[in-house]
């Protein structure tokens, strides 16, 4: 380099190259993000402090109702109800999705319309619907269609309040699984069934063992949603006096006004059960992360990474996460 | 009638994608144990003539059989009636495929990838086809991948490992679909010798791509297609140096 060119490009204040190569790299100050930070972890010490300073919290209360027979009994229907639930509503939903994708004509209708009349109607409205079904149909009969009937049953003593809160919940959780399980299927590169179709394998074994190992990724985080949020919404029945966990707690505070404590009651057994589903879905997410390198995330790396300013080395990684 | 001597024969086989004829009656015969390098421009019906061998693609008119099997239909009285998706996929496992984006199935090592196929055919037990897979492994190069997912192969190993998937079944006729178009330069090499190794083992190879090197020194036949229909066919030395058809010349002065 000659002396005249690095007179023309030089800045007038460059130190000479040398500097350069030992000096340290130092990050940029970020004072928004402390700032931001500090105002948050105020907010957060208040709100700690008006839970545990503010005795109309009532948590002796609280923790005397915690354990009581009827809200355990509540929180077991509410447990059981999720789960039958979700289980009825994944296999309708994975055969609506199954419908949607279909080259049948009639299948592909049938599912959009069963999504969209379900989606359409409010929850509280079709629980409702299948409670009152006796005044609609007060007889339902098994027979051959528009033919003869060989059994029938009075509506009435079908459909009791759990059946109905049973069967509203179960196809409202199958329209929205159903769009989930498709949405899943359709993120699987259409090269991977061609590739198994080429090596000779069957229909159903390509979906097995390749479309819903690979649609899973897509499929879990939107399945732990739903399943949570089915989880809170089974609370709903209380309008039909069935006893779920908020209705036992809802029949103690109509008796002796407690209402505070014993909703914080019901509250905290729905963060405990919420709580236990989530770290549920973030193994069942590492387990379909195989073969993709977002697979070595452990509990303790996760926790620190949503605690940047506790750790240098997070705070640089937190951008990029 | 299709002759024994044949490993693949390709008659009269038309194709339209809506308005558009991507194959116009192409008739093309493969002898057993060759290899048939197909060249051409883009849109010219080269992938699609490759996918209908396998019935991936189906023919609107025309007929293919592999070794004297009429392949995805069958005569009936004077038509040709689609066989049951059992029976072509029975079909298919006769016929390896290996294609552009490698398609290996990411879920599963490359083990798994190789093996899957024999195991769930029924043609192997679990045992006999982790050996079988190995010993392809070892023979593209990549024993000492065998546990690896394939997204931590590079785009060469990734194609190594999809031609061993695609022997695991010990298929008669292997058909590549631009086999090296996907991968970086400096990649292709690789790829190109795990196929020249399998050439003149007895395996019919028909291989669709742009590498017109490799199609001047590993082929038989090479087969010049355009618009739909195959323009000359013949050995290398005659398509690729003294090509008879201007549209030939026009294309390899393009490409060389």
């Amino acid at each position: 380099m000659t002396s005249d060119v690095s007179e023309r490009t030089a800045l007038p204040s460059a130190p000479a190259d040398e500097h350069l190569l030992t000096a340290r790299l130092v990050a940029p100050r970020r004072p928004g993000l402390w700032i931001s930070a500090a105002i948050l972890l105020v907010l957060a010490a208040m709100l700690i402090h008006t839970l545990v300073t503010n005795r109309r919290f009532q948590w002796p209360t609280v923790r005397g109702y915690f354990f009581e027979r009827s809200i355990l009994h509540g929180l077991e229907l509410t447990i059981w109800l999720t789960a039958a639930v979700l289980v009825t509503g994944y296999v309708i939903g994975t055969a609506v999705a199954a419908a949607r994708l279909s080259k049948n004509p009639v299948l592909k209708s049938l599912g959009f319309g069963f999504v969209w009349l379900i989606r359409s109607v409010p929850m509280l409205v079709q629980l409702l619907f299948w409670y009152e079904l006796a005044s609609l149909y007060p007889k339902l009969s098994l027979g051959i269609p528009f033919g003869p009937e060989f059994a029938s049953f009075k509506t009435a003593h079908l459909f009791g309040g759990i059946l109905a809160a049973y069967v509203a919940l179960s196809l409202d959780v199958a329209a929205f699984s159903a769009e989930i399980v498709r949405g899943g299927i359709l993120s699987v590169p259409a090269g991977q069934v061609e590739a198994a179709q080429a090596l000779g394998l069957g229909r159903g074994r390509i979906f097995r063992r390749i479309v819903l190992p690979q649609a899973m990724p897509a499929i879990v985080p939107a399945s732990g949603n739903l399943l949570i949020g089915m989880l809170k919404a089974t609370s709903i029945v209380s309008v039909i006096a069935v006893q779920d966990l908020l209705y036992s707690a809802q029949l103690i505070y109509n008796e002796n006004f407690q209402i505070i404590p014993l909703l914080l009651v019901a509250t905290l057994w729905y963060v405990v059960l919420t709580t236990v589903l989530s770290i549920g879905q973030y193994f069942v997410e590492r387990h379909y992360a195989r073969g993709t390198n977002r697979r070595g995330d452990g509990f303790a790396r996760l926790f620190r990474r949503n605690l940047p300013l506790f750790n240098r080395a997070g705070l640089a990684a937190g951008g990029r996460s | 009638m299709s002759t024994l001597a044949a490993a693949v024969e390709v008659r009269g086989a038309s194709k339209w994608f809506g308005a558009h004829k991507v194959l116009d009656e192409v008739d093309l015969t493969v002898c057993p144990g060759h290899v048939t390098v197909i060249i051409g421009p883009s849109g010219a019906g080269k992938s699609t003539l490759l996918r209908a061998i396998n019935h991936l693609e189906k023919l609107d008119a025309g007929r293919v059989t592999v070794n004297g099997v009429l392949i995805g239909v069958r005569e009936h009285g004077t038509r040709l009636k689609e066989l049951s998706e059992r029976a072509i996929l029975a079909q298919r496992a006769e016929i390896g495929f290996v294609f552009q984006a490698f398609n290996l199935f990411p879920h599963l090592t490359v083990l798994e990838n190789v093996a899957a196929a024999p195991v769930a055919t029924g043609r192997a037990t679990k045992t006999e086809a982790r050996e079988r897979a190995l010993e392809l492994l070892a023979q593209v190069g990549l024993a000492e991948k065998a546990e690896a997912y394939p997204g931590q192969l590079s785009g060469g190993q990734q194609q190594r490992v999809a031609i061993a998937r695609a022997l695991a079944l010990r298929p008669g006729v292997v058909l590549f679909d631009e086999p090296t178009s996907a991968l970086d330069p400096e990649l292709v090499g690789e790829v190109l010798a795990a196929i020249r190794a399998l050439a003149g083992g007895g395996t019919t190879l028909v291989i669709v791509t742009h590498e017109i090197g490799f199609a001047r020194e590993a082929a038989d036949r090479v087969v010049f297609m355009d618009a739909g229909r195959i323009v000359e066919e013949g050995p290398p030395g005659e398509v690729l140096d003294r090509p008879r058809h201007p549209r030939t010349r026009e294309f390899l002065s393009k490409v060389l």
